[in-house]
């Protein structure tokens, strides 16, 4: 099994910020490694340490095979990144963006014409290939920034959270494109917040938090590592929902939380559902919906890092994650998950 | 979705520029900053409009009260306003730069297979076109207007050379401007802060005679006074080498000075 990707103990420090602490990841060639982590994480860094816009303070890294260190151009020759802030440039049309990329990689210019018309039409960008990019929508620029990565076919692409700040069609629209991408045999990197999209998409997820990768495998595994299932319960009538949340935390004490209309609880001993159905039975309420299910990305990603993966980045930055001892060992589950509960 | 040719043979087999390679990134840089102007209706603001507004300006409103003759005026402050608008015309590399470093650009950039210095090159070489450009238009204005170049065509074509190598020179502390500033608009207050002052203390637009003896004495010596009185000479005649050697002597302090600085500082963030 080959590597597209490896890293071991990257560090990197900006004045009092301790951005990586020691991050460890690695992409098998031809796979999609998600990389999940709330604002401020060190996603973002990690991604310009590979990709040979920032020096690390400490530690390796190879990608495509070349050391990031040794043999930063070969590292460029063999990767396209598309950043969190589209940079493409907005004076310049979409099919202006491409020709510029292709010519700078020493396409001959009939060829980086061809190269810029034929990713244009790939990503539904003909239309607009004489617009300024500035008047691009942002899924378009999106797609355009996508594309100018592109153009010089590389072996590894590195994604930084290419959909924040898009349109639940305009994702899709890029999920597809990098399903296409990856059975054509990229590797993938991705940075998200989202993690839908590291459901969605990724063989592989590290979660990141304060510089250091917390936990890792695939989609599946992170659920069962963090385990458990989780109980949801709805009331047929919305004025009985203090009632369910009351009933349920005596049987599934105090990580019990309100989710809109429903009540859900982790579960971890077997006998909570039907402890939880004899007390509404007892207690008369109507129930419209009573799940069991397996914990989503969102509740593993809460049970690790103790806070919610930031959905929304306005109000999100580095100061978001709660201050404290880091929660990245198991024993931190139950207080971090504790801590979301309203009062 | 197919994902046919997405994924085939890169073009570009070697990871090092060489130099025929950079010369071509350089180029296709310079070109990148130079089609931008198209889509552009501000920049190209900036070297038509304004170059054309300050010559029918400072002739019409100004030339009556100073020369007693607007034409006499447009004589004597042409080569000034040339060269003000050349200082200010420097800084637009500062903000073409931060702008492409705020924007992400340089990201995009610095993670392609390319000479390190051709973005920075590529934009220089744009700049110095542009200078060109509203030199051009200035003059052509100027002669429409009635001014008279009276070396001719050598006169001209020196005032081109040394506007273009002062401008170079200058363009290294634009470098470094827009290599450590926030973002484009403090770019933009602090090079009018800068410029204005310096012009309006020189020769560029009233004899430096009248002045009071302290800002006389700061004229003198201000290299906008120098860059004035040289393309004055070159242009309508009257003394050329010394205000040429001392323009040249500015222009090698400012590279010496600044050439460094903007290096590292450029290397520090692109």
């Amino acid at each position: 099994m080959t590597y597209a990707i490896e890293a071991e103990g990257l560090t990197k420090r900006f004045k009092q910020t301790q951005a990586l602490a020691g991050v460890d990841l690695a992409a098998r060639t031809g796979t999609v490694l998600g990389v999940l982590g709330p604002n401020g994480a060190g996603k973002t860094t990690t991604v310009r340490v590979l990709c040979t816009l920032l020096r690390p303070d400490g530690g390796r890294a190879r990608v495509a095979g070349h050391d990031v260190l040794r043999r930063p151009g070969l590292v460029r020759a063999s990767i396209g990144l598309t950043g969190q802030y589209a940079a493409v440039d907005e004076m310049l049309t979409g099919y202006e963006n491409l020709l510029m990329i292709g010519r700078l990689l020493g396409v001959p210019r009939p060829a980086a014409r061809h190269r810029a018309t034929e990713l244009l039409e790939r990503f539904r960008l003909a239309d607009a290939a004489g617009r300024a990019a500035k008047t691009f929508s942002g899924g378009m620029r999106r797609r355009l920034d996508l594309a100018a990565s592109l153009v010089g076919r590389p072996e590894v692409l590195f994604l930084d959270e290419p959909t924040t700040g898009l349109d639940p069609h305009s994702r899709g629209e890029l999920w597809e494109i990098v399903r296409g991408l990856v059975s054509d045999g990229t590797t993938v990197l991705l940075t998200t917040q989202y993690l839908e999209e590291a459901d969605q998409l990724a063989d592989h997820v590290v979660v990141i938090d304060h510089g250091r990768v917390i936990a890792g495998g695939t989609p599946d595994e992170l659920k069962d590592q963090v385990g458990g299932q989780v109980l949801r319960v709805r009331p047929a009538d919305p004025a009985d929902l203090d009632t369910v949340h009351a009933l349920v935390a005596v049987a599934a004490g105090p990580a019990t939380a309100l989710d809109g209309q429903a009540v859900t609880a982790p579960v971890r001993d077997p006998g909570l559902l039907p402890t939880v159905v004899r007390h509404l039975a007892e207690a008369g309420v109507a129930v419209a919906e009573l799940e069991l299910r397996r914990s989503s990305l969102d509740e593993v990603f809460l049970a690790l890092t103790g806070h919610r993966a930031e959905a929304d980045p306005s109000h999100a930055g580095p100061g978001a994650a709660p201050p404290g001892p880091g929660p990245g060992h198991p024993g931190a589950r139950a207080h971090a998950a504790r801590t979301e509960v309203p009062a | 979705m197919t994902a046919v040719g997405l994924t085939a043979e890169r073009p570009t087999g070697s990871g090092h520029a060489r130099p025929w390679a950079a010369i071509q990134q350089t180029a296709t840089m310079a070109w990148r900053n130079l089609v931008q102007i198209k889509h552009n209706p501000m920049e190209l603001m900036d070297l038509s409009v304004q170059p054309v507004m300050f010559v029918l300006l400072f002739t019409y409103v100004f030339g009556g009260q100073m020369e007693g003759s607007t034409e006499r005026y447009l004589q004597y402050a042409l080569p000034g306003i040339i060269v003000q608008n050349a200082l200010f015309a420097t800084m637009s590399t500062a903000i073409g730069l931060n702008t492409d470093l705020t924007k992400g650009v340089f990201d995009r950039l610095r993670s392609l297979p390319i000479a390190r210095f051709a973005p920075l090159l590529g934009r220089i070489l744009a700049d110095l076109g542009k200078q060109l450009w509203s030199l051009a238009l200035m003059l052509t204005l100027g002669f429409a207007l009635g001014f008279r170049a009276d070396r001719g065509v050598a006169g001209v074509l020196g005032t081109a050379l040394l506007i273009l190598v002062f401008a170079l020179a200058v363009s290294w502390l634009s470098v470094l401007v827009g290599m450590v500033a926030g973002d484009p608009e403090k770019v933009q207050i602090l090079v009018f802060t800068l410029i204005m002052p310096i012009t309006f203390t020189s020769s560029a637009f009233v004899r430096p005679e009248t002045m009071p003896d302290g800002l006389r004495a700061w004229s003198d010596i201000n290299p906008a006074t120098q860059l004035s009185d040289a393309c004055r000479g070159l242009l309508t005649g009257g003394e050329v080498a010394s205000p040429v050697l001392w323009s040249l002597v500015w222009a090698a302090g400012f590279a010496a000075v600044f050439f460094p600085l903007a290096m590292r500082a450029y290397r520090a963030r692109a």
